[in-house]
């Protein structure tokens, strides 16, 4: 018997704080001094309008884009200028809403390519596959298997990601993302395009990365249902401008964002 | 006496505890169990097996597990799982496997007829299912799972790892215990009961001793040579007999190795690694099999799909002769042979039969052209008869003498015959003791001279090999006393890509006449492709071109009745195309659409007397219901036509 619907790792300290972050491209203002917080161990879900900085705002974290003004804190970490590489060795994974994957390669090969950052044999040793670097590639390879079986995938392991279905890749694209062991998972659109029982599927991943490994995740979602199902805070954007933050049930009752987002009669 | 000594070792291997215990001590680094975990194939010796057999059932010990309780197993083919049962078994208690993906609600009914208070189960999935059904399963105590996978938060619930550590303990605390269980067992315990699938009424737990299920297993062994070395791919259902015979019982008679697939959806890749030399299937697999051989085919490129097509003309004339050692022209010989080589091989391989030795198919009528189509590529595939009631163990096919549409010959150890109405009966040691708590219905099914009753009906053709025809219950008599089987009738028909559904009559009669339903979709491309113009299925069922084509499958089919001169009688003299598909919606057919042969009867009385009174046209109106639940009227001139029928001929080899 289950002692609470989700039983999980209890929600911790902030492990990321954005400041002020302000980010354009020539006349067009992405971001407007918009500052939150992340804690530790939680479902942040991040949604508002088309073009209303959410991907921009992923971009940022994980330094993709450089804010004009604004720092982005990552476990006493601050830096304006954070490159991904950076991003991606203090632990931040993503995925992308345009599955960003190597259609021709197999399954298995594309979640390994998300061991790359973890590889510490030099080339030479594993295009020789020299004894380290066997040991060392048959311990990605273990982690690697762990992520398949996690994902439910075994039947695919070395099936061509062009030829899956597009639920599927998404899956494969969220292993790849965990391939790199991250604490702090950053999830774009991860149920876009899906049937309904694909997201559900996908929401059972979602949850159960959270809830076993406690990785942190922030996820941008336009399904209400679900975002307002699996997340414990929701940060609302529209325009650029931060206008709503706090946990679903007060984000649903915010004027502001009814009339921004949730849809109002004009 | 002049006993060898293999006698005497059989003699005292006379439980599945004993003999694991056997196989651990003469093979104990021979392979008992695969499983592939994480992408790799994890194997266990039969000393490992049964090192983890015995602390499991030491666990349950522990746990207050004790001689004549059940215990129930629900999951996939694991092996955990397969080694629940021994545990069980050892302790004397009854391993009760449950089938997976039965709801809660199912679930409830079997729980409680077992009174289990004992359950192993596979994952959160079916422990879950086990905790929705508990409030109305008062026995239900102890629930144990394999995979710790979302089982985190969960209490009242052990995991094996600490079964198998409390069972350590309690094994160092108590030595001698488990010895001293297994010794206490007796071949005519219950080793296992197994619950029918309750198609008519309430499922029945049929129990069946380990003397029943050790004989079938010995039985089939002899019958096919099967060795330690041989190997068996587990992935049916672990609560069906077939699986239990062929992956429990008959791998711990044999010494062989089982290999548990990675998940149900990996099965075909699984197959293709372990190359198993021993293989059972029911007809649907084989059918997906080749389905998907088909498809990939199709997408080949212009010279393979030529090759393919070349190969398997060669095959279709002579593959299943060489198979079965019949004479066949050395110009064919050689053609074969290089198809071998170029498609056959290769095409083996790719299903993953490339070493299979003997492979069974059972449970349902295996059509034709599937039938032949592996026994032509070089897969020797047999067909088998039985029941749960019989450990799946009646009848086999013996190699180089096997048939399409017979089941074989009785099997090693059992004795068959037919009753005055054509019923199947059986004897033998792998009866069944009892049904569960239900000694009516034992009574009802095992008659006095210790027969067991199988409802089934059938014949035995000229060889002496059995032919299942139909279920007892449906099988009538023509007016001149010859058997008639609508069943088998109707599948024959059915056989036909462009029938869908048949409906003989004849019980009583002095023919058979027949309703046809053409397959729209094979009727409607056939005509397409003629240019034929028609408006919909009434329209398409009328055209005389139709009935032209419909007559030439009914003569064949009568062709093949004529041979058996059983069922000569029963080539069908008339018939009609109906005017509108047979529908569940209408009552005409059951959810799982089998025919519901009286109720249209009655029906269509107008129809049926029209045929029989030598009409050949009859005007009829139906009301149908549509899908959205309007009512409206069908109506049609429909035209009866005959059928040329044969004298019996001369039975013809398959």
């Amino acid at each position: 018997m289950r002692d609470q619907p989700h039983a999980r790792h209890a929600i911790g300290d902030v492990i990321l704080r954005a400041e002020g972050i302000s980010l354009r491209f020539g006349g067009v203002q992405a971001l407007t001094d918009i500052s939150f917080e992340v804690r530790e161990h939680e479902v942040l879900a991040i949604i508002g309008p088309n073009g209303a900085g959410k991907s921009s705002m992923l971009n940022v974290i994980n330094g993709v884009y450089h804010p004009q003004q604004g720092t982005i804190t990552f476990r006493d970490r601050s830096a304006r200028r954070m490159s991904t590489h950076d991003a991606a060795l203090a632990g931040i994974a993503r995925t992308f809403q345009n599955i960003a994957l190597f259609k021709g390669m197999t399954v298995l090969d594309n979640i390994m390519t998300g061991r790359t950052l973890r590889m510490r044999r030099g080339v030479l040793a594993q295009a020789l596959y020299l004894g380290p670097a066997r040991r060392e590639e048959l311990e990605h390879r273990a982690v690697v298997e762990r992520i398949i079986d996690f994902l439910e995938i075994q039947a695919y392991r070395k099936t061509p990601v062009g030829r899956l279905p597009y639920g599927l890749q998404k899956r494969v694209d969220l292993g790849r993302a965990l391939a790199l062991e991250p604490s702090l998972l950053l999830l774009d659109e991860p149920m876009a395009g899906m049937n309904l029982e694909e997201k559900a599927d996908m929401c059972r991943f979602v949850l159960d990365v959270n809830e076993q490994f406690g990785t942190t995740i922030v996820l941008i979602e336009h399904d209400m249902g679900v975002v307002m199902d699996i997340s414990d805070r929701v940060i609302v954007l529209d325009y650029g401008r931060k206008i709503g933050d706090g946990p679903p049930d007060a984000i649903r009752a915010n004027q502001a964002v009814i009339d921004a987002y949730l849809g109002v009669v004009h | 006496m002049g006993r060898d000594p293999e006698e005497i070792l059989e003699a005292t291997l006379d439980t599945f505890p004993r003999l694991l215990l056997h196989h651990a001590k003469v093979r104990p680094n021979h392979p008992a169990v695969r499983e592939k975990d994480l992408g790799i194939w994890q194997t266990w010796t039969w000393r490992q097996a049964a090192d983890e057999v015995r602390a499991l059932a030491c666990g349950l010990a522990a746990q207050g597990f004790a001689r004549g309780m059940h215990l129930a197993i629900i999951g996939d083919n694991r092996p955990r799982l397969y080694w629940a049962m021994a545990a069980a078994q050892a302790l004397g208690g009854v391993p009760v496997p449950m089938y997976q993906d039965a709801p809660a609600a199912e679930f409830v009914f079997v729980l409680n007829d077992a009174e289990i208070a004992y359950a192993i189960a596979e994952d959160q999935e079916q422990v879950d299912k086990l905790f929705e059904a508990r409030p109305q399963v008062p026995s239900l105590q102890h629930v144990y799972y394999d995979d710790p996978r979302g089982m985190r938060n969960y209490t009242d619930v052990l995991s094996f790892e600490k079964l198998q550590k409390l069972g350590r303990e309690f094994d160092a605390a108590h030595p001698g215990f488990f010895e001293q269980q297994v010794d206490a067992g007796d071949a005519g315990d219950i080793s296992v009961m197994l619950y029918t699938s309750g198609t008519t009424g309430k499922p029945k737990g049929v129990c069946q001793t380990h003397r029943a299920f050790i004989e079938a297993a010995r039985g089939g062994i002899e019958f096919d040579r099967l060795t330690a070395d041989d190997s068996v791919l587990s992935y049916l259902p672990m609560a069906w007999v077939g699986d239990h015979l062929f992956s429990f019982a008959q791998s711990y008679v044999a010494g062989f190795s089982i290999n548990c697939p990675e998940s149900a959806e990996t099965v075909m890749n699984d197959m293709r690694e372990i190359g198993p030399t021993y293989y059972f299937a029911p007809p649907r697999i084989f059918e997906n099999l080749l389905t998907q051989v088909t498809i990939r085919m199709e997408d080949a490129g212009v010279l393979k799909r030529r090759m393919y097509a070349y190969f398997m003309q060669v095959a279709r004339r002579c593959g299943a002769e060489i198979l079965s050692g019949q004479q066949v022209s050395t110009a064919d010989r050689l053609r074969y042979a290089i198809g071998n080589l170029l498609v056959y091989g290769p095409l083996r391989n790719v299903l993953g039969m490339s070493r299979i030795r003997v492979a069974y198919t059972a449970g349902a009528t295996i059509g034709p052209d599937l039938f032949r189509f592996y026994r032509s590529i070089g897969i020797n595939l047999k067909q088998l008869y039985g029941a749960t009631e019989t450990c799946a163990y009646a009848c086999l096919q013996p190699d180089g003498a096997v048939k399409l549409d017979t089941v074989g010959l009785p099997a090693p150890g059992v004795e068959l015959k037919l009753s005055d109405h054509g019923e199947v009966l059986v004897k033998g040691p792998m009866l069944l003791q009892a049904y569960y708590k239900r000694p009516d219905e034992t009574a009802e099914a095992i008659d006095r001279d210790g027969f067991f009753h199988t409802g089934d009906a059938g014949l035995f053709d000229g060889d002496g090999q059995l032919k299942i025809i139909d279920r007892a219950k449906d099988v009538g008599r023509l007016a001149n006393g010859a058997l008639f089987a609508p069943n088998y009738i109707e599948n024959k028909l059915k056989f036909f890509p462009y029938i869908k559904e048949a409906v003989a009559f004849g019980h009583g009669r002095d023919t058979v006449c027949a309703f046809i339903n053409i397959d729209l979709s094979a009727v409607g491309n056939w005509a397409e492709r003629r240019n034929l113009p028609y408006s919909g299925y009434t329209d398409l069922a009328g055209k005389p071109e139709v009935y032209d084509l419909v007559r030439e499958c009914v003569e064949q089919a009568n062709a093949e009745l004529a041979q058996d001169p059983a069922l000569a009688d029963s080539q069908v003299q008339r018939f009609l195309i109906l005017h509108k598909e047979l529908d569940p919606d209408d009552d005409e057919l059951t959810r799982t659409r089998k025919v519901r042969r009286r109720f249209i009867a009655e029906k269509y009385a107008v129809l049926v007397e029209a045929m029989y009174a030598g009409r050949d046209r009859q005007h009829i109106a139906t009301e149908v219901k549509f899908e959205d639940g309007r009512r409206g009227v069908i109506a049609a001139d429909l035209r009866i036509e005959n059928v040329r029928t044969l004298s019996t001929t001369l039975p013809k080899a398959a």
